[in-house]
């Protein structure tokens, strides 16, 4: 059996998973192992004046900003954020001292004395005056556009945080080794806590290894701040000679790990009396929070998806990422497209409502179709699936019909389009330069990538591509764990990259292994001639062209498509808007594996119907209020409705077997949908999370 | 401290205000049973004391003396749900999946959704959407 792509094998991750007996972070015990802690700051800015230890520190290992050896930040994009607070404060919770104790008991039981002076704090990203990054893009003349419209629409969209919620809490242990530190732990991206890790430790160890214990989750979240905790554990294990397991609780997790980040964005738009885009003239602004972490990267994914999948010759889009003094927000599935897509879909439906037309028909008129430019003037291929995702979603969710049966009821019936570029931006990934092996082995062939598997099953769909890649049966296939000490740099896991582009090297690297065996099988060929290995690195197909200054060429090798039609029905007592159900219609390109493809789509959905409802930051002076799973709600089985998804397959051909990207698709689409079915009912909401206060508050105003 | 865990007598010193669920994973070793929340809210720490899914974050272990306590170890290897929760692709992260199953062999034999639904409603998948899940539990039964 070689075919393995295109069915639901079995997953790599065996039964371990459902057994209890796959070993999460916090599972791992060393001996002589220490539990650490780490005391943060409470006001959102000003000044540490002072630490008072308030307890008997012996049995106790402290660690402050003075015992780092190297440089004194959490190294990502622009190394402004320092790994333990010197003086200044940016945000609350930022970390200060760190402790650590055998036992947990008096761990928690240590007070420390905060001298801190409060400063002044913006929180309103619209007044800093501090930009993290600017972008503009530019196509056509926007000002002859407008001239050209017959209509002239405009509108302010807001988005708030939202908070990833693996269930497993952040998580690490750091084990002094042979004069190194090995950090084992829950991370999405072992090479992003190595490089951390070298520039924290300096040349003080002769050695730094990551390896990925399995992962509770992660969809962004466990992207970038792992490396700030892998180097508080690895401090405090070098300055106690032992082992540190620092473990967060909800809580802290909530407080100080990185949210989605809050969005407002303005559309002013020109068209034709008949519906055709002529103007699209978009502001984004997002609160990135105190620290640059990732913002310039968010916002420039979120700046090239915020004219969502239509087709305008003259755009501008003017995004930035502004300072504000809260919890820095960071890496979150989606990475901002999630926002502007929600305002330019929410947007769309209020055209269509201003200029009398039917949102479908709107759509349709505008949709990006194969040789179409989209914004940055990159030219779309023949995988180009909008049109036929838009009109599958309408006919499978008998949309006119419910339009129509619905109107004047308490229910409501909503789309939305959207799409998503594929791997890193523009030439980032010819600046990663990602690499991946296969190697034989005398029972078949193993991966080596330092790809994580976080649940979406990695491990499963690249030992797929390289069985078939290799002509040999999925089972003889091993997937090495992410380990920095033997795997390649594959990039991080994170971008929708880990099948379309790492999958790729893999397939390439499969090729020349299978080059090499000739006639003979891989155990065939290792029993007389042992071990053979190749290492193949990213190729950028030779059309794309990208220019990093102005914005300008293929922003990325390949785009899926979507379209979500949202049912809901609206509580008149309580305000709640509770969704019925919502059709999914993805392209993805080939589908590798057809069940994990689905789980992505659903569970893609049912965070982004939990960002759409439920899930609200309460920010207060800079400090989550509700930072606990009892108020901070995520949809349960209770909120989550029937799920009806059809995958679509426009192979693109510079994917594994025609794969395009996946992970964030689905997030993009629920929370327009909702929000434009909440529209049918006659309720005008241009914000989100809509809580029963937001519901209420539209109801009001509409009389 | 006196009970049952997973078929086999169990004899503790524990203080009798320690969580179960720190027992568990700490004084008994095992580890299937996850803390997510620390608060009931999750789920992840879900285990059968006396047939009935608990959380056992909120529960003292004196609570649970003289009583039949089964965590996801005990269901070995081989329960249907298990192999159900894999091959649906039910488990995603896993994270949940302990508590989920120990959850969902309450529900019954053949299970309504509308049962099912009510059932897990105490146990939160941040992965999945849950219909996996759903999917998991009709193969099983």
């Amino acid at each position: 059996m070689t075919n393995a792509v295109g069915r639901s094998v079995s997953r790599k991750d065996g039964i371990g998973k459902a057994t209890g007996q796959a070993r999460y972070a916090d599972d791992l015990t060393f001996p002589g192992m220490l539990h650490g802690r780490t005391i943060r700051t409470t006001v959102a800015c000003g000044q540490v004046a002072g630490v008072r230890l308030d307890f008997d520190p012996a049995g106790f290992t402290v660690v402050d900003h003075r015992d780092i050896p190297g440089r004194n930040v959490v190294a990502l994009i622009a190394d402004d954020q320092p790994c333990l607070v010197e003086r200044e404060i940016r945000h609350a919770a930022e970390p200060v001292l760190l402790l650590a104790h055998e036992s947990r008991e008096a761990l928690l039981g240590a007070t420390v004395g905060l001298d801190e002076q409060p400063g002044t704090p913006i929180f309103d990203p619209e007044q800093s005056p501090t930009a993290f990054k600017t972008i503009l893009i530019e196509k056509g003349d926007v000002t002859a556009g407008f001239s050209a419209a017959d209509h002239i629409v405009e509108g302010t969209y807001r988005t708030g945080h939202q908070e990833h919620v693996y269930i497993e809490p952040q998580g690490v242990i750091a084990v002094p080794e042979d004069g190194g530190i090995t950090v084992y732990g829950s991370i999405q991206c072992p090479f992003y806590a190595h490089r951390a890790l070298a520039v924290v430790l300096g040349d003080t160890v002769s050695s730094v290894r990551v390896v990925q214990t399995e992962t509770g989750g992660g969809f962004g979240g466990k992207e970038e701040y792992p490396s700030g905790i892998a180097a508080h554990a690895a401090l405090l294990a070098l300055k106690a000679c032992r082992p540190v397991k620092l473990v967060y609780d909800r809580v802290e997790d909530m407080l100080a790990t990185t949210k989605r980040h809050p969005s407002i964005v303005r559309h002013r738009t020109g068209l034709t009396r008949d519906g055709r885009l002529v103007a699209m003239d978009i502001e984004v602004i997002l609160d990135g929070g105190a620290y640059t972490t990732l913002s310039p990267v968010v916002l420039s994914r979120g700046s090239i998806h915020a004219g969502g999948p239509y087709r305008c010759d003259n755009v501008r889009i003017a995004a930035r990422a502004m300072f504000t003094n809260t919890p820095p927000n960071g890496a979150f599935r989606g990475f901002g497209a999630p926002q502007t897509q929600f305002a330019v879909e929410v947007h769309l439906e209020r055209i269509a409502e201003s200029l009398g037309l039917d949102p479908v028909r709107l759509r349709e008129r505008n949709l990006l179709r194969a040789g179409d430019t989209t914004a940055t003037g990159q030219k779309l291929g023949d995988d180009c699936a909008a049109l036929e995702v838009l009109r599958t979603a309408v006919r499978r969710s008998s949309y006119r019909r419910k339009r129509k049966a619905y109107a004047g009821t308490g229910r409501g019936i909503g789309l939305a389009m959207y799409w998503h570029g594929s791997g890193f931006t523009g030439s980032g990934e010819l600046k990663l330069a990602s690499r991946a092996t296969v190697e034989i082995t005398p029972t078949g062939a193993r991966v080596l990538t330092s790809s994580t598997e976080i649940g979406q099953g990695t491990r499963t769909m690249h030992a797929q591509i390289v069985a078939d890649t290799l002509g040999v049966p999925y089972e003889q296939i091993e997937v090495a764990t992410p380990d920095t000490s033997i795997v390649p740099d594959s990039g991080p896991t994170v971008a929708s990259r880990t099948c379309m582009v790492v999958g790729r090297i893999l397939q390439r690297a499969a090729e020349e292994v299978r080059r090499k065996l000739g006639d003979l099988t891989p155990i065939e060929y290792y029993q007389r001639h042992g071990p053979l290995s190749v290492t193949s690195q990213y190729e950028q197909p030779d059309w794309i062209e990208w220019d990093e200054v102005n914005y300008r060429g293929d922003a990325y090798a390949a785009y899926a498509w979507g379209c979500d039609v949202a049912e809901v029905e609206l509580d008149p007592d309580t305000w709640e808007v509770r969704p019925l159900r919502v059709t999914v219609v993805n392209e993805i390109g080939r589908v590798i594996h057809p069940a994990l493809a689905r789980g992505q789509v659903e569970g893609g959905t049912a965070q982004g119907l939990g960002y759409a409802l439920l899930e609200r930051v309460a920010m207060q002076g800079g400090v989550m209020a509700n930072a606990q799973l009892t108020n901070y709600i995520i949809p349960t089985t209770m909120d989550t409705p029937k799920l009806d998804v059809v995958m679509l397959e426009h192979p693109y051909a510079g994917g594994p077997f025609g794969a395009k990207g996946l992970g964030e698709l689905p997030i993009d689409g629920p929370a327009p949908a909702v929000i434009n079915a909440i529209r049918h009912l006659g309720l005008d909401v241009r914000a989100i999370p809509a809580i029963p206060e937001t519901i209420r508050e539209a109801a009001c105003a509409s009389g | 401290m006196r009970f049952r865990l997973n078929e086999q007598d169990v004899e503790l010193k524990v203080s009798p205000m320690a969580r179960l669920l720190d027992v568990l994973r700490e004084d008994c070793g095992l580890t299937g049973t996850k803390e997510g929340c620390g608060e009931g809210e999750c789920g992840a720490c879900t285990v059968l004391v006396d047939g009935e899914a608990v959380c056992s974050c909120l529960i003292p272990v004196a609570q649970v003396e003289g009583t039949e306590v089964t965590t996801i170890e005990g269901l070995g290897a081989e329960h249907p749900l298990q192999r159900a929760f894999m091959d649906e692709v039910g488990a995603q992260c896993g994270i949940c999946t302990p508590g989920m199953i120990l959850t969902a062999t309450t529900l019954g034999r053949r299970p309504s959704l509308a049962k099912i639904r009510q059932g897990l409603a105490g146990n939160l998948c941040r992965c999945t959407g849950y219909e996996a899940i759903y999917r998991a539990i009709h193969a099983a039964s």
